[in-house]
């Protein structure tokens, strides 16, 4: 075994999973973009009727676009503020051993399995919901929301912390003897010296909600409907695509616009990433200067 | 020498061919029919181990198309074949021959403390349509109704559409779940609900309405009083023969129809 030999593994099998990803990539324009061919895309993109099983089918995904947009914006709303309290009360104010309880905990929650609180919603927060709000079902935007924050909680506290234990210490001991407070120390020199880290773990969160398929499927309430109040149901795109794909003939107009929904996610998270990326960057540079 | 050992090899490629057709069954359509056409061939293969059965979902038109072109052996339909199809089919010289398999009924459900006990037709159209949207219209308490319905794409949905909404639009503000289990779960925790299940779901969760004065069970739909319910059928190419015929006798037989009643459908007898 020469010196080379584990660069070109590791070469081979890094190559191997770009492959796969531009495949998937491939797969999924050449089953999506065939529904162009029946439905123009403004009618697919801001058509407000879902009768995909109409002669001739209904295929306005607006109401889709919107739900995935609207759970997504509440949920990231409930849980990003949580999550970097969280961060802040882990990293800057617990003692060692609250630490290192609270820590692991958080980390295990991120374990739930999403048809576990999916099961939740339905079963728990769904009929309180509809009892404290006298509302006509607690399957709704909100239910799911709750849900989705409870479940990106994890995943943004512990990178947030994260990013609040990459301060350097010095910064923080500098501020100290300067005569600012803890409070001060945190808000004015902590803070903004993590905030890139804080985005960043935010939008993997904000990611991570946007692709969540079975809590929406369970608890959002499936009506293909543009919200108006926080207590309407919403049918978000991951949902649509998970209840009606096994059913919908394969090569018909609705299973190739079903592969065009996942084109619109895959173009969202993509967008994401990339402010991401721009984020990070931004951050690295003002670390330098 | 040359020519007849190109003759045997063809000869052997051709009984290979030949073998392989007559021991595997393809059945392909209606995913409605599917749980049936899935358990009846593992229970088939089991006794027959010799025969291999593909069976795959795709819809009744794209069953009843294959059947058509000659590429299954035989097609679930959860409906009967259309004329277009039929036209089709003579242009292409095929027969297909429909078997009845089963019946499939829907009944309605609401939350067991809801007092309202039956519903006619036009008002459940009214209902899913958006236009009534008060249990007091129907006889109950003032109360608005939560309509719960299923997805476009189900099997379910299309019996519903057929027999109660008669190709209206289902309000877009009725909630919609993915499948029967998840409808009763629904239905048993919202006292406002209104939804619909096939007949194999039904448990004391929930409470089943009659529909114009008649109760929904194996009886009423055999005799065809009960309206939301279908024939579900099996077509094969011409009359059928060999591993066709055996599949579709065994799916009559006692033990075929106990699958059927056993995936959540009614048995013809």
């Amino acid at each position: 075994m020469n010196e080379k030999t584990p660069g070109a593994v590791i070469t081979a099998i890094a190559s191997v999973s770009l492959v796969i990803m531009v495949f998937l990539l491939y797969f999924l324009l050449q089953e999506g973009l065939p529904a162009l061919r029946e439905v123009s895309i403004r009618e697919l993109i801001l058509g407000f009727d879902w009768y995909p099983t109409e002669e001739p089918p209904a295929l306005g995904m607006a109401p889709l676009i919107v739900g995935s947009l609207s759970v997504t914006a509440l949920s990231a709303l409930i849980a990003i503020p949580l999550s970097i309290a969280i961060a802040v009360f882990l990293s800057e104010v617990a003692p060692t051993w609250v630490q290192e309880v609270l820590k692991p905990a958080l980390e295990l929650l991120g374990f739930l399995p999403s048809i576990v609180l999916g099961f939740l919603g339905m079963v728990v927060l769904a009929p309180w919901l509809q009892e404290s709000f006298d509302l006509l079902s607690g399957l709704n935007l909100l239910n799911a929301s709750v849900l989705m924050g409870a479940m990106i909680i994890p995943i943004v506290a512990s990178l947030a912390e994260e990013s609040f234990q990459a301060v350097p210490r010095e910064l923080r001991d500098a501020s100290f003897a300067l005569g600012a407070t803890r409070w001060e120390t945190i808000r004015k020199v902590v803070f903004p010296a993590a905030l890139p880290g804080l985005l960043s773990a935010s939008l993997l969160g904000i990611m991570r909600a946007l692709g969540e398929t079975m809590v929406v499927l369970m608890a959002a309430g499936g009506a293909a409907l543009v919200p108006v109040s926080i207590f309407d149901p919403v049918r978000p795109l991951t949902s649509a695509i998970a209840a009606e794909m096994g059913e919908t003939p394969v090569g018909s107009t609705h299973y190739h616009a079903l592969f065009f929904a996942g084109l619109i996610l895959l173009a969202m998270t993509l967008g994401i990433n990339l402010i991401s990326m721009w984020i990070e960057k931004k951050g690295k540079e003002r670390w330098m200067a | 020498m040359k020519k007849s050992a190109i003759a045997l090899a063809f000869a052997a490629s051709l009984s290979l061919v030949g073998s392989a057709f007559a021991n595997n069954l393809v059945v392909n359509g209606s995913t409605t029919v599917l749980p049936i056409a899935q358990s009846a061939a593992e229970k088939f293969m089991e006794s027959n181990p010799e025969v291999s059965i593909t069976v795959s979902g795709g819809g009744s038109g794209n069953g009843i198309k294959a059947i058509i072109d000659g590429t299954t052996d035989i097609a679930n339909a959860s409906r009967f074949i259309k004329t277009s199809e039929v036209k089709a089919a003579v242009e292409k010289g095929s027969y297909p021959v429909p078997f009845a398999v089963a019946m499939d009924a829907l009944l309605p459900v609401v939350h067991p403390s809801n007092p309202v006990k039956d519903l006619s037709i036009e008002q459940l159209c009214k209902i899913y349509k958006g236009e009534i949207t008060n249990w007091k219209e129907l006889g109950g308490d003032d109360a608005k109704i939560a309509v719960v319905g299923r997805d476009t794409s189900s099997g379910t949905y299309e019996v519903w559409d057929e027999k109660v909404m008669k190709k209206e639009r289902v309000t877009p503000r009725a909630l919609v779940v993915a499948s029967n289990g998840a409808m009763v779960q629904t239905v048993a925790k919202n006292k406002l609900a209104v939804g619909y299940i096939g007949v194999g779901y039904v448990n004391d969760t929930i409470k089943t309405l009659s529909v114009q004065g008649i109760e929904g069970n194996v009886k009423t739909v055999l005799d065809g009083e009960f309206p939301i319910s279908r024939y579900l059928y099996m077509f094969t190419q011409g009359w059928p023969e060999g591993n066709a015929l055996k599949f579709i006798n065994f799916v009559l037989s006692d033990a075929g129809q106990e699958i059927v009643g056993k995936t959540g459908y009614v048995p013809l007898r």
